[in-house]
């Protein structure tokens, strides 16, 4: 299941996907975020599963945008440090990163 | 020789008239709807308060979202081009300019020169701009100046959650309801404005000296807020609201009439399909 | 926004209903589940796996008795009480204010479980506005979540939108409907995405003398066009069905089935039993909500509380 967390507004989409069919719970992703925006925990979106995954905090799911710009800049050039730690490659940005702050 | 520059602006004008590098007259109305007569109106009794006439301008450049709107102008070039010229003119020192108006939030990196390098941009969300200040101040039933003067008593943090205009001002009463001070609302509400322009401010690098514009700069509590969220001492200059109209005249009296502005960071309406 | 205000242009109105076919007293599991959104709460009892009865109502200041409140509708009019319930779930946006509930389940899922009830298991795409919200959610044939996508941040494209715009002309939410089709062509659509915006926007053509009608036509074709952006980031697959409070207005979601070029399914009951009951979208939530309360203590993932 892709959960997408955050939102679209007039200037883009800014979404964090986090595909939980992937997501091995780690933890990795949680420890590098500069901005403690993620979490493991429970499944919200499959109550009758017992597997944990990652997932964004709810306290911080409206300020994606905000809280991810600080490793945006530089997109396309290297990918943020919870993208570049994640073995599976559950979780990702949307596009609005690259084309609004990626260099060139 | 006597030159002239209107901003006009999502909400206001304002209009600067120089001479040579003394300011004459300033002037500045709410424009409403009608957004190109405002702007005659404005201009020609900005004039009248320096004793001059149309006649004695040598040249008149606009900005501002609704620059193109200010029929007689001579030229019209972008914000980011007339709010650096108008910053470099005060403040040669500043490399970062950030603009913060009422339906617009600005960063941009400034060169020694004075030129734009970069900006980033917030102009489609009224939460990252003076509009949301003035929502926040209208749930409370105060003024927007009362807002910020009781949100300096504040010594609370309360974190808003939401990041709307909208949905700001229910949960700003339902903060009310909850019995939570006037102050420490007025305070969250600075906050979280502050937060937002800081992160847009970040994407341009915030390098000092950082010199904040606009029509939010006369807000203490917002200024205030946003120094404590970039741990750093912004200058805020006299009558920042004026500083775009400053740079327009500025512009004119060096003959731009007409600038593209070079910047790597635009804000797009749509984007391709993301990843899965 | 004051709540005393005279005038609610913008809330849908309230409703409660009992189930005529179904006694309580024979049933052996009953649960409840409780919505509690930003705008309007819903209270549902599910008996055995079967629809008993409903309660919306408006959302006040206080989450928690919202939540009682729209519980104690849906109990109102039987002798069912909450200590004979075995199992009450919480969810929507005062999810965690539910006091009578033994846990909490995101609205997502709710809303899947609770639209493969009413529309069915061939339901696959399931768009959900409420008041600060809109969502769009996959399902498999079981009403189970396969991917989502929610915008609740911005109040374009959320139910606040349309009442900040009802508020703005002053007339309800049932009627922006029916009106937005009184027109002789279809206009642009509102350029602001910003709410905030778009209501000056709106004052500029009111002032312009534009007709009301034209106006609406043009916020309902804005509304329709985000929510479009937001189910096409996902993907729309039928059998495609809309819950909560904007599948009643039919300015926007006609609007938006020609945006998508998709039909979206008819407000009726999957099961032809339940031909004559009431169908209220606004309860898909809170409904789906007593139907996990229901799986939970049936599999024995969840203990019973029923105390009498």
């Amino acid at each position: 299941m892709r959960a997408y967390y955050g939102f679209k507004d007039g200037s883009g989409d800014w979404f964090i996907c986090i595909d939980t069919d992937q997501c091995t719970a780690c933890g990795a992703c949680v420890e590098v975020c500069p901005a403690h925006a993620l979490e493991v925990g429970e499944n919200e979106y499959d109550p009758m599963s017992e597997a944990l995954v990652a997932g964004v905090k709810d306290a911080m799911r409206k300020k994606i945008r905000y809280a991810c710009a600080p490793c945006q800049p530089g997109y396309g050039e290297k990918p943020p440090p919870c993208v570049a730690v994640c073995e599976p490659g559950a979780i990702s940005h949307s596009e609005a990163w690259r084309q609004l702050y990626g260099k060139k | 020789m006597i030159v002239a520059g209107i901003d006009l602006g999502g909400k206001n004008a304002h209009v600067v008239v120089l001479k040579d590098d003394e300011i004459l007259a300033k002037g500045e109305a709410t424009t409403g709807i009608q957004k190109a007569a405002a702007a005659e109106t404005v201009y020609d009794e900005t004039l009248k308060k320096a004793g001059l006439e149309r006649t004695d301008v040598e040249r008149m450049v606009a900005t501002g979202s609704a620059g193109k709107r200010a029929a007689f102008a001579d030229g019209v070039i972008p914000d980011a081009a007339a709010d650096v010229r108008g910053v470099n003119r005060l403040f040669p020192s500043a490399r970062t300019v950030i603009d913060v108006g009422a339906e617009e939030g600005r960063a941009i990196k400034v060169s020694p020169e004075g030129r734009v390098l970069d900006f980033a941009i917030n102009e489609k969300c009224a939460a990252g701009a003076g509009t949301f200040v003035e929502a926040m101040a209208r749930a409370l039933e105060i003024s927007v100046e009362e807002m910020a003067t009781i949100s300096l008593k504040s010594t609370k943090s309360i974190p808003m959650n939401a990041q709307c205009a909208v949905f700001g001002e229910s949960e700003v009463v339902s903060l009310i309801h909850q019995k939570v001070a006037k102050q420490d609302i007025a305070k969250a509400v600075h906050d979280a404005i502050a937060g937002r322009i800081a992160s847009v401010g970040r994407i341009v690098g915030l390098e000092q000296d950082v010199v904040v514009i606009g029509g939010m700069a006369n807000n203490k509590g917002f200024i205030d807020a946003l120094t404590k969220e970039i741990q750093i001492d912004v200058i805020v200059p006299a009558d920042p609201a004026f500083i775009g109209a400053l740079g327009a005249a500025v512009a004119a009296a060096s003959g731009v009439l007409d600038e593209k502005v070079e910047a790597t960071v635009v804000e797009q309406e749509t984007v391709t399909e993301g990843e899965a | 926004m004051s709540e005393g205000a005279t005038n609610e242009y913008w809330r849908w109105p309230e409703s409660t209903w009992t189930n005529p076919d179904i006694d309580w007293k024979k049933g052996t599991l009953i649960t409840a589940g409780v919505d509690v959104g930003s705008v309007s709460s819903q209270g549902v009892v599910v008996v055995d796996g079967e629809l008993y009865s409903f309660g919306n109502t408006r959302t006040g200041y206080d989450s928690p008795d919202s939540a009682r409140k729209s519980l104690t509708m849906a109990l109102g009019k039987t002798d069912l009480t909450l200590d004979r319930i075995d199992y009450c779930i919480g969810t929507g946006y005062g999810r965690v204010n539910v006091p009578m509930a033994q846990r909490t389940i995101t609205e997502i899922a709710c809303h899947a479980r609770g639209a493969n009830f009413m529309y069915g298991p061939e339901v696959r795409t399931v768009m959900d506005m409420g008041g600060q919200d809109c969502k769009a959610i996959n399902c498999d044939e079981k009403g189970k979540v396969l991917n989502f996508m929610m915008n609740d941040k911005c109040a374009a494209g959320t139910g606040r939108g349309m009442e900040v715009f009802a508020d703005l002309i002053e007339v309800p939410v049932w009627e922006i409907g029916p009106r937005s089709f009184q027109i002789e062509k279809e206009p642009p659509m509102i350029s602001s995405t910003c709410v905030v915006f778009a209501k000056s926007e709106v004052v500029g053509l009111l002032e312009e003398g534009v007709p009301e009608n034209d106006i609406i036509a043009a916020y309902c074709a804005a509304m329709a066009h985000r929510i479009m952006e937001l189910l096409n980031r996902l993907g729309v697959h039928e059998k495609f069905v809309i819950t909560g409070g904007i599948a009643k207005n039919e300015g926007v979601v006609k609007r938006l089935e020609k945006e998508l070029r998709i039909k979206t399914a008819e407000t009726v009951w999957y099961r032809p039993e339940y031909k004559a009951y009431p169908f209220d979208t606004q309860i898909a939530g809170a409904l789906g909500a007593a139907l996990f309360a229901e799986a939970m203590v049936r599999k024995g993932k969840a203990q019973s509380v029923r105390k009498a």
